[in-house]
């Protein structure tokens, strides 16, 4: 018995990390951040632990760059983080470098439920995350900026954010609205487990914002995989297609942008509109998701 | 030998024909309606033309994918069941799924861009980690014993198994969100392939295998019972399981580069075949891969159908069917 029964233990253990991933994915992926206030002191805090990158870029946003103490595995932006110690991310939390740094304010994500309990269990003030939309960026920087206490550098920072996106949806105003397809990842090298953005998050509200009709806009989910049949019926007038590498060689990114050519009659192949950007920023619904916005025009253009 | 030959006819003209429909009535069923005229209409040029597009880009090669997945898995399903003389033995059971797992994590984890022989680099790091896998169970077999142990196999190949998933949570805990997704994505199979390159290039795999299996029923017949019955029936048992081992891994391995570890088609379409056409092997052994091809073809019409346009990974919907079915066995088998 012993060997039939551990045969399928391999299979029980896919399925359990499966759903957990699952949990994770929906916990923390492509969407936009809106700031909850948490409970603990209100002191303006001097030692900040950030374990969500895009809070930990508003902080930098609206000045209160110095007082980060330490930030998660993830943090690559702004270059001032470099030097500051990583307590981990979203999965695998550190909590005793966290309580070994003595920070005044720890910000979490919502999700991290045994993290902040432990936080608060040893009176270290946490401020937890939620999800949102792009409109939840800005608020988000400004609830932010009340909790550490700088209303008005977080006001500064949210005004010039709403700001730069509503140029950019100036900019495309009266422009056609090309029907797009935003492929969030996919297989290198071929057309396998594509995952596109659906109407939900905040890459489908930059994306609209751009100038570009969502092909998938219409289902109610921040990301799903879909068949190339699917993509086929939708024909999308252009492909826009997210790495978050920094960059890549000229002769990768030609070889990963020929891979549609696959998918011959879609408007986007035929006519020489699939489009693919780099950058880390791309995934980070924080304050250069202007630039983002930027970006998604330039390639709908 | 007439009755078998009777019988033999028999199987193949009902599960062939359940096969032959399956895979000619998938490409007709999907999402979007397409018209079968407007497919083959060459007036309109292939560019121009959704309907052809659908039904020759996206929707044959899944079909005819499922069909060469769902037939090496289930016989290959057959063969591990007779050699290792386990009726719960697996397609999986050895490891091979586990190594071409672990190939397919390192690789997209690593994020390889390339392209060797018209395939990505996932499907082909995948076919190499199951041959590693292949290479470790058969060596430790052949280690401390003359013949070949199917004991030693069964629990090398378990304990690869457990070793290869610990090693596959290790690649994935490091990898970051987006590329721990598509590790899970890949884990629960998927037939989606976007053109036939990838079917041409397990294609040759499984046909070699196939030429193999067409030779070991009546061996595997023998061997299923006892090894010493066969030994003194003139059977050179060492060859013969030799031939079933590297055979049956070496299709498995290609099926699962190609489609993913789509579970329990190796198992429920081999106890179902038995269950109709009776045990002997020169029946079970074909009847189980065009039920197996026309099961998965199946199971795949619904699994891109059933919350459209979200995909559904294929493997949920064999697991679906097939735990249940899994357990009504170990029940019965009692």
């Amino acid at each position: 018995m012993g060997h039939e029964a551990s045969c399928w233990g391999l299979g029980a253990g896919y399925w359990a990390l499966g759903a957990r991933i699952v949990t994770l994915i929906a916990a923390m992926t492509v969407a936009g951040h809106a700031l909850a206030p948490g409970t603990g002191a209100q002191q303006q805090p001097t030692r900040i632990v950030s374990l969500v990158p895009s809070a930990t870029e508003m902080l930098f946003a609206m000045g209160a760059g110095p007082r980060v103490a330490a930030v998660s595995s993830y943090d690559r932006f702004p270059p001032e983080v470099e030097p500051l110690p990583r307590v981990g991310a979203l999965v695998d939390p550190d909590v005793e470098r966290i309580l070994s740094l003595r920070p005044d304010l720890v910000i979490a994500y919502a999700s991290q439920t045994d993290l902040l309990a432990q936080l608060r269990r040893a009176g270290i003030p946490v401020y937890s995350y939620r999800h949102g939309s792009l409109a939840d960026i800005a608020s988000g920087m400004r609830g932010l900026g009340t909790r550490i206490g700088v209303p008005a550098e977080a006001e500064r920072a949210a005004a010039a954010l709403e700001r730069g996106l509503a140029e950019v949806r100036a900019s495309v105003a009266g422009r056609p609205r090309p029907r797009t397809l935003l492929v969030i990842g996919r297989e290198p090298q071929s057309l396998r487990a594509l995952s596109v953005s659906g109407g939900f998050g905040f890459l489908h509200d930059l994306l609209d914002l751009a100038g570009g009709d969502n092909v998938f806009g219409d289902v109610k989910r921040e990301s799903m995989m879909v068949a190339t049949e699917t993509i086929l019926a939708k024909q999308p007038d252009v492909i826009l297609e997210l790495h978050y590498s920094d960059s890549a060689s000229r002769e990768t990114e030609a070889r990963e942008r020929d891979v549609w050519a696959l998918l011959p009659g879609v408007p986007a192949v035929r006519n020489g509109r699939v489009r693919l950007l780099y950058g880390g920023e791309l995934v980070v619904p924080g304050p250069r998701v202007v630039l983002t916005a930027r970006a998604f025009a330039r390639a709908l253009r | 030998m007439t009755d078998v030959r009777r019988r033999l006819t028999a199987a193949i003209l009902a599960f062939g024909s359940l096969a032959f429909v399956s895979v000619l009535a998938a490409p007709l069923i999907g999402t979007t309606p397409i018209s079968l005229r407007r497919v083959f209409d060459g007036s309109i040029p292939f560019a121009d033309n959704v309907d052809a597009q659908i039904f020759f880009i996206a929707r044959l090669p899944r079909a005819l994918a499922g069909a060469a997945v769902g037939a090496t898995l289930a016989a290959a399903g057959v063969v591990f069941q007779a050699l290792l003389r386990n009726p719960l033995a697996t397609p999986f059971t050895l490891g091979v799924s586990a190594g071409a797992a672990l190939g397919a994590m390192l690789a997209i984890t690593l994020r390889l861009h390339l392209s060797l022989w018209g395939v990505s680099a996932v499907t082909a790091a995948s076919f190499i980690g199951s041959l590693g896998a292949v290479a470790i169970v058969y060596a430790m077999a052949r280690a401390r014993h003359r013949g070949f142990s199917t004991n030693i196999l069964l629990l090398a190949g378990v304990t690869l198994n457990a070793f290869f998933s610990a090693l596959i949570l290790f690649v994935q805990y490091l990898a970051d969100s987006a590329e721990a997704l598509r590790t899970m994505r890949w884990l629960m199979g998927d037939l989606d392939i976007a053109g036939y390159g990838p079917l041409l290039a397990a294609l040759p795999l499984c046909a070699v295998a196939f030429v193999a299996f067409a030779w070991l029923p009546r061996p595997l017949n023998l061997l299923s019972l006892d090894t010493d019955a066969a030994a003194s029936r003139g059977v050179d048992v060492l060859r013969v399981q030799r031939v079933a081992f590297f055979s049956a891994s070496m299709a498995t391995g290609a099926a699962v580069s190609l489609g993913g570890p789509i579970g329990f088609i190796g198992i429920i379409v081999p106890h179902l075949v038995r269950l109709i056409v009776g045990a002997d092997h020169r029946v079970v052994l074909p009847a189980s891969a065009l039920f197996g091809a026309a099961f998965l073809v199946a199971a795949d019409v619904v699994a891109r159908t059933a919350m459209a346009p979200v995909e559904l990974p294929v493997g949920i919907i064999t697991a679906l069917v097939g735990g249940p079915f899994f357990l009504w066995l170990l029940v019965r088998q009692r």
